[in-house]
């Protein structure tokens, strides 16, 4: 069953071609590598998923609700997908209990004790059960990121979005975030990962898409990706962040 | 010079100073600081709006307050809405306002153009990001803006808020246009009375500048309590 199809999504920023003919599918329980150049389009790609770029033609729908539909309530459906940002995007101003508790309260109207004992167990989850009464400002960067997926399962999300989720983050801190997105795909989350860690991809994915230049260049298998992409373009790019 | 300087006549007028003057002065303030930011912070959020009737009409009406000077704003008010209240209600005669009322509703809409403008440099200045991630987690704009976006923007602006207050705190002094007997305006009367013009104004100019040189250093160390660790 499809979790997530893109039929023909195309945007322009004036005159440049963001996205150009992009089609594609996520299955439930699929998790699905997006990697490509910088400037490829791949973080717009992912962010017209939820509806916070809006796009110019095509079709998206998500659980079988078109996205771009001027009817579909956006705030209702970007509740049910859970989405991690490159610059993590904590509420700098409330501490980590109340940064996992804010939107279940807000938004999916839970009870604050219900909320704030889904967030701890999720905080536990991520190994930050101690950080509970911190600020974002006084964690890591790789801490913060582990906060913000605990964030977004807090919502008991239907599939995951990440754009770049590690990108921002010093050497050393990446495996901790890799340690738990790995464990979240273990676990059946429909997984959509805009990412240069090929490691991970190898790991986890069950597919990988190239994207250059606002297309869809590649869409294949896991293995078959690695083993030979058919695209010159993917190739080269493959040579390049792989060689060192 | 100093000589001549009368310290009795202070001694003697300060109940009446402080009690009428300052209460008046103080009153006005917080009144209008309160109904400032209420109104500012509404116009902050109509002029950040993606709707364009909404951001024109908040821009028109911040830029046409802000061109116009204060104290015609004061009389504007005062002589001007009494006809306007009575064309409005149908009355028989001018609808008489009350000066204190006058004073609040004025330094109100006159307030609310610099909160606005101070609100709305707090709301640009945080990352785009925030708001996509509380978009993203399912809250409407409005939530966004009330449990991500203003009170972000607000801890952020609290220094210059209260800066601000203070500038209000010394420009309510400008009601001794309608006679009002705030604090400058008691001090007025009383140097009147005596015949001791010297004494009075160098006297209600240290008030002001003690009152304003404690909140303005209250600020500062407020400033590193209140910032947000980023």
């Amino acid at each position: 069953m499809s979790m997530i199809t893109l039929r023909d999504v195309s945007k322009t920023y004036g005159d440049f071609r963001v996205l150009s003919g992009c089609s594609t599918s996520v299955s439930k329980g699929e998790v699905v590598v997006v990697c490509g150049p910088s400037g490829s389009g791949k973080s717009t790609l992912i962010k017209t998923i939820n509806g916070l770029e809006p796009i110019d033609s095509g079709n998206i729908t998500v659980d079988g609700t078109a996205v771009s539909s001027p009817t579909t309530n956006l705030p209702l459906l970007r509740a049910k997908v859970g989405m991690v940002f490159q610059h993590f995007e904590l509420f700098p101003h409330l501490n980590i209990r109340e940064n996992l508790a804010l939107a279940q309260i807000k938004v999916l109207k839970r009870p604050r004790d219900t909320a704030l004992e889904k967030g701890a167990a999720l905080l536990e989850r991520v190994g930050l059960s101690a950080h509970a009464e911190k600020f974002p400002g006084q964690l890591s960067g790789g801490q913060q990121q582990r906060v913000a997926i605990a964030r977004a399962l807090a919502m008991d999300p239907i599939a995951m979005l990440f754009d770049e989720p590690t990108s921002a983050l010093d050497p050393e801190m990446i495996n901790e975030v890799l340690d738990v997105m790995v464990e979240l795909a273990r676990d059946g989350m429909t997984m959509m990962v805009v990412t240069h860690e090929m490691g991970f991809a190898r790991k986890v994915a069950n597919r990988v898409i190239f994207m250059d230049r606002g297309e869809i260049v590649e869409d294949a298998d896991k293995n078959e990706f690695f083993g030979k992409p058919r695209s010159e373009r993917a190739q080269q790019f493959l040579s390049k962040i792989l060689v060192h | 010079m100093l000589s001549g300087f009368d310290f009795q006549t202070i001694v003697n007028a300060l109940p009446y100073l402080f009690l009428t003057g300052m209460t008046f002065t103080l009153t006005l303030t917080l009144f209008a600081t309160i109904g400032g930011m209420i109104f500012g912070t509404l116009l902050a959020v109509m002029r950040s709006s993606d709707n364009r009737i909404l951001s024109g009409i908040a821009g028109g009406y911040v830029n046409l307050l802000r061109s116009l000077p204060l104290v015609l704003v004061i009389f504007w008010f005062y002589f001007l809405v009494p006809f306007l209240a009575q064309w409005l209600t149908g009355s028989s005669s001018p609808v008489r306002v009350d000066p204190f009322w006058s004073s609040v509703i004025t330094f109100t809409l006159f307030e609310a153009c610099y909160f606005c403008e101070i609100v709305r440099s707090g709301i640009q200045s945080l990352p785009r990001g925030q708001t996509l991630a509380a978009s993203a987690l399912g809250m409407t704009d409005r939530q966004a803006l009330i449990y991500v976006i203003l009170p972000q923007a607000l801890r952020n602006m609290l220094p210059l808020i209260l800066t601000q207050t203070i500038i209000l705190f010394q420009d309510t002094s400008l009601v001794y246009v309608l006679s009002i007997t705030d604090f400058l305006g008691a001090a007025a009367k009383i140097a009147q009375r005596d015949g001791r013009l010297l004494e009075m104004y160098v006297f209600a100019a240290f008030v002001y500048f003690v009152i304003s040189l404690i909140a303005s250093q209250a600020v500062k160390r407020l400033q590193k309590r209140v910032a947000i660790i980023r």
